[in-house]
């Protein structure tokens, strides 16, 4: 057991757990923060996706001592209701959701490639976001990866002064 | 003395003095390389035994001569679409680190090292031969500009070089082919290799 100390959402914490547990489980079990999914457990198919540092990480194959002084950022985090972020905003104006499941990973693998690629084509896209839908709900993330970059280049700190 | 005993005696010196001259002589033809041959012959035996390692698929695969690495025991093309992006690292979102930490993790699957990333495209191995691979390493415009010694620093200190003895497993569970030879003798080997010279077969 050791004590690990890092900021999720922005507000600092510090666990004592086994410093191998994958950083996933500590987000859902002993910070109680279910958005971020299990899918695979092998790094697969990014329905563990979350932000360390502003990085998509699977977060089933990152020991939570690697977490120690960084910021994780989750789901929950990205945005809330009365403040949603370009992706979440996108994603609910394309309807883009079937079963959900692999959602959160797919926004939180788009909000990080925004971050760094502002105006991505079909093909960036195709390179970064490569995690598994299994209902095939593709067609309507593209668009609203498209939507969300939008919204995000329009909104007031984006604008040039 | 007499004559008779003069002759016996001189006789007797003469054949002790042959006996001397020629009794503790050599035995005939023991043949011995000379120091420098011996030297290159130690060099090419610690040539073969460090290229055993380094052609490896625990090498090559991250070695490779365009923008995917490969991964497993048969070398395919690493799963998902992963490339090798603008600084060796991946692309924005697909980063190497976004699966690879600096340990393996044996929950996962997922192997990891300090620096997990693929080597710079003028360190590509894949389908070049040992000779080839040898050249390359040694050329400081292909091996980042190291001179002999850094280059055997980073072949024997690296820590994502010696990952290869300490592969971990895959996401069966299975543990991961190390190469050929134990990682002391393969570094045993390289500071031979160097030591001779670093000299490199013609093939």
């Amino acid at each position: 057991m050791m004590k690990i100390s890092f900021t999720i959402n922005k507000k600092p914490t510090t666990v004592e757990v086994d410093g191998n547990t994958p950083l996933l489980w500590v987000v859902r079990d002993v910070l109680d923060l279910k958005g971020t999914k299990f899918g695979c457990g092998k790094a697969a198919c990014g329905a563990c996706t979350l932000h360390v540092d502003g990085e998509a990480i699977r977060s089933c194959s990152y020991a939570v001592k690697f977490v120690e002084g960084k910021e994780v950022t989750t789901i929950e985090g990205l945005g809330n209701a009365d403040n949603l972020h370009p992706v979440q905003q996108a994603w609910i104006e394309e309807i883009v959701p079937q079963c959900g499941y692999c959602q959160i990973g797919f926004m939180m693998a788009t909000a990080a490639m925004l971050e760094k690629i502002p105006q991505p084509t079909d093909e960036d896209i195709d390179n970064n976001i490569v995690n598994i839908c299994r209902c095939g709900t593709h067609y309507r993330m593209r668009k609203a990866i498209h939507r969300a970059a939008e919204i995000k280049n329009q909104s007031p700190q984006n604008q040039t002064s | 003395m007499r004559s008779k005993q003069k002759v016996l005696l001189l006789t007797a010196g003469l054949i002790g003095s042959m006996i001397l001259l020629f009794g503790y002589a050599s035995p005939p033809n023991t043949p011995t390389l000379p120091a420098e041959e011996e030297s290159l012959q130690t060099g090419l035996e610690a040539f073969d035994k460090m290229m055993a390692v380094l052609t490896h698929k625990r090498c090559v695969n991250c070695h490779p001569s365009g923008d995917r690495p490969r991964q497993g025991e048969d070398s395919h093309l690493h799963n998902f679409g992963v490339e090798r992006g603008p600084d060796n690292h991946g692309v924005a979102a697909l980063r190497c680190e976004s699966c690879h930490q600096a340990e393996n993790n044996n929950f996962s699957g997922v192997p990891g090292a300090p620096e997990w990333s693929l080597a710079p495209l003028k360190m590509a191995w894949e389908g070049l031969s040992r000779i080839e691979i040898a050249r390359s390493m040694l050329n400081p415009a292909n091996n980042g500009g190291r001179n002999l010694e850094e280059t055997v620093k980073h072949l024997t200190e690296h820590e994502l070089v010696l990952w290869a003895w300490n592969p971990g497993v895959d996401s069966e569970g299975n543990p991961r082919e190390k190469p050929p030879v134990p990682k002391d003798e393969y570094i045993k080997a390289v500071k031979e290799w160097a030591a001779a010279g670093a000299p490199i077969p013609e093939e």
